[in-house]
């Protein structure tokens, strides 16, 4: 018995708990508790991908209790690829963030350490789990613990925002909780490799079409499908940064990976799109969210705003490929959790480090950045190249995937919404590009400065070099997943959709 | 229409749940005060816990104790199902009882920390400050 997928989910919660006692007694030990935390954790990601690549999935029983009546971790490669992006966005953000974290909150950092971890444990946990009331618990822990973190940022609107989270995120979970209920009275089981073997023979109850409903639209409403969004903005914008960089990659993005589950394996992809047909109502969906994620973005004259408007964008992509009913789209929508995943991961890295030096990033107030923060700026221009589909980074990939999917599936109006958004972000970041690029930083004498401004080199003012680094980690990252794309494709995504 | 009587009648508690759902959801939507929508999340969230309560109700049923000669279960004696309420959608609702009550606890400290910022609860009032404060 191996125990590394255990060890993913619990090192992070034995690590909340030590941080969270570190806060009475020893503060300045809860930051590196939390970092070994996070690293074991990624480290026995990294070791469960290696062994379900070569071995095939591994089936885990909490504490010993076989399926019916315990709990069920199953790992295949679909997981075990989000655990290692979870775990290693999650170490690597704690060790970007501790310049961001020490100068947002100096007195209420430790305790900021164990909602971090528990948030880590909710995720990695909710990719794990193989039991739909587990699943729900998790997505709790997960929710429950970016609301107190949201609080912690913005003074006037951080608890606000947080609170509209709230009310929002407990409707989506409690619809979910709702469907876990049906499914549970059909089939008296939650298990769902049990319950999977059952749908055959229940195509036709109108119990299991209401618990895939209430199911799928609580899942909408947590990952922020478009007209379900309205509480992301606020929320990702308002947030301290050390846990915006992280929110804004996985959140979202784990609530996909349960939405994909819930097709690939709970509901089985027979029942979901031969038996309903909803497939075509909701790729419609995918193409609104896309266009009005993009519009919105255009509008936003806040640089974190403008970003969160973007994920609302790439929420419709992968649903919208998720649901075209190809294995093109289905691939293009699972390589894209993680591209998308590491793209956001950069882009909010280079917007924290922008803050920490300049506190406000209205884009107006980034004159002159690529003369102030070239390195920063260069990972922003690369994550920026990735989210637009510049061919050797890996957005390129995914979309491409994507495009493919749309046409053998003939849904022109998904395609063409694909690469009006690739033009929507294109003209979105490169409106950012040319205020950092071409506008002189010092106006605010207000005269005289336009050949002032020629001739005064600006000094270079850098974030903190430790974030520095995770930013040209990520960066190269971006790069690297694109090469090795078909690799990924080949040895973690088709197996999992062609069993 | 008696057989649609007899329908709601059979399965009066799925009807409950429902109602008591949508005053919750009710009162998140269309209440001012932030206090009277946590209220309304409250029992948003109570309505699906009776839910799976009521579930696992079966009719001449006792309680889930199987009382053994020696308290170790009955020596080979058959255990009938029928005769004993399902205690899983119960044990269930202990974790979601938790969730919730955790819930209700952090949305009532956000609303604290709002409070001290804004010396109000009402939605319209904060909106008001709120646009005043970007104007400034």
């Amino acid at each position: 018995m191996i125990h590394y997928p255990a060890i993913v989910v619990i090192a992070p919660l034995v690590g909340a708990l030590i941080a969270g006692i570190l806060s009475f007694v020893e503060e300045r030990y809860a930051y590196p508790a939390a970092l070994i935390a996070t690293g074991i954790s990624c480290a026995a990601a990294v070791r469960d991908l290696i062994y379900v690549a070569g071995h095939g999935p591994i089936a885990y029983h909490m504490g010993g209790w076989a399926p019916p009546m315990g709990i069920e971790y199953r790992i295949d490669t679909l997981n075990a690829m989000v655990l290692v992006l979870i775990t290693a966005i999650a170490f690597l953000n704690l060790a970007a963030s501790w310049p961001n974290i020490k100068q947002e909150m100096p007195d209420r950092s430790p305790s900021f350490y164990a909602m971090y971890l528990l948030f880590v444990v909710g995720l990695t946990g909710v990719a794990s789990t193989g039991d739909l009331f587990n699943l729900y618990v998790l997505i709790e822990i997960t929710s429950l613990s970016s609301y107190t973190m949201i609080a912690l940022g913005d003074r006037d609107r951080g608890p606000i925002s947080a609170l509209n989270y709230v009310f929002v995120g407990v409707i989506g979970a409690s619809f979910y909780l709702l469907g876990v209920g049906y499914i549970y009275i059909k089939t008296g089981t939650l298990n769902m490799a049990e319950f999977a073997t059952m749908i055959p023979t229940l195509q036709d109850s109108t119990t299991i079409l209401t618990a895939f409903i209430l199911c799928i639209v609580g899942v909408f409403i947590k990952m922020a499908l478009f007209p379900l969004h309205v509480w992301l903005p606020n929320a990702y914008s308002y947030a301290p940064v050390g846990f915006a960089r992280i929110v804004a990659p996985l959140m979202t993005k784990v609530m996909v990976y349960v939405m994909v589950r819930l097709m690939i394996t709970v509901f089985g992809l027979d029942y979901i799109f031969i038996k309903l047909h909803i497939a075509d109502t909701l790729v419609w969906l995918g193409t609104i969210a896309i266009l009005a994620g993009g519009v919105m973005a255009l509008a936003q004259t806040n640089l974190k705003k403008m970003l969160a408007y973007i994920i609302v964008c790439e929420i419709g992509y992968m649903v919208g490929g998720a649901w075209l009913g190809n294995d093109l789209g289905l691939t293009g929508a699972v390589l894209h959790i993680l591209n998308d995943g590491l793209m956001t991961f950069a882009l909010f890295l280079a917007v924290g480090n922008m803050v920490y030096k300049l506190d406000r990033v209205q884009i107006k107030d980034l004159k002159g950045l690529f003369a102030k923060m070239p390195w920063t700026m260069t990972g922003f221009v690369l994550a920026a190249f990735s989210i637009v589909g510049v061919p050797p980074t890996c957005g390129f990939f995914s979309k491409w995937y994507l495009i493919l999917g749309a046409f053998k599936a003939g849904a022109w109006h998904f395609a063409a919404a694909l690469i009006i958004s690739s033009l929507i972000c294109a003209v979105l970041f490169f409106k950012v590009f040319e205020v950092c690029f071409f506008e002189s930083p010092d106006t605010h004498d207000g005269h005289g400065s336009d050949t002032h401004g020629r001739h005064t080199t600006v000094a270079i003012q850098e974030a903190p070099a430790i974030s520095l680094a995770v930013l040209g980690i990520a960066g190269i990252s971006l790069i690297v997943v694109g090469m090795y794309s078909k690799t990924i494709v080949v040895r973690l995504i088709w197996p999992l959709l062609s069993s | 229409m008696t057989e649609l009587f007899m329908l709601i009648a059979a399965k009066y508690n799925y009807c409950l749940y429902v109602i008591l759902m949508m005053i919750g959801l009710y009162a998140m939507i269309a209440k001012n005060n932030l206090m009277k929508k946590l209220v309304g999340m409250n029992i948003f969230q109570t309505a699906i816990i009776l839910f799976y309560v009521s579930i696992g109700f079966k009719h001449n049923a006792t309680i889930p104790i199987i009382m053994g000669d020696h308290g170790h279960g009955g020596h080979g004696a058959a255990i009938n199902a029928a005769d004993y309420m399902n205690p899983l959608p119960h044990v269930l609702m202990l974790t979601a009882i938790v969730v919730s009550v955790a819930t209700l606890g952090v949305a009532m400290a956000l609303c604290v920390k709002v409070y001290q910022r804004y010396q109000t609860l009402e939605e319209d009032e904060l909106r008001m400050r709120l646009s005043e404060k970007i104007k400034l």
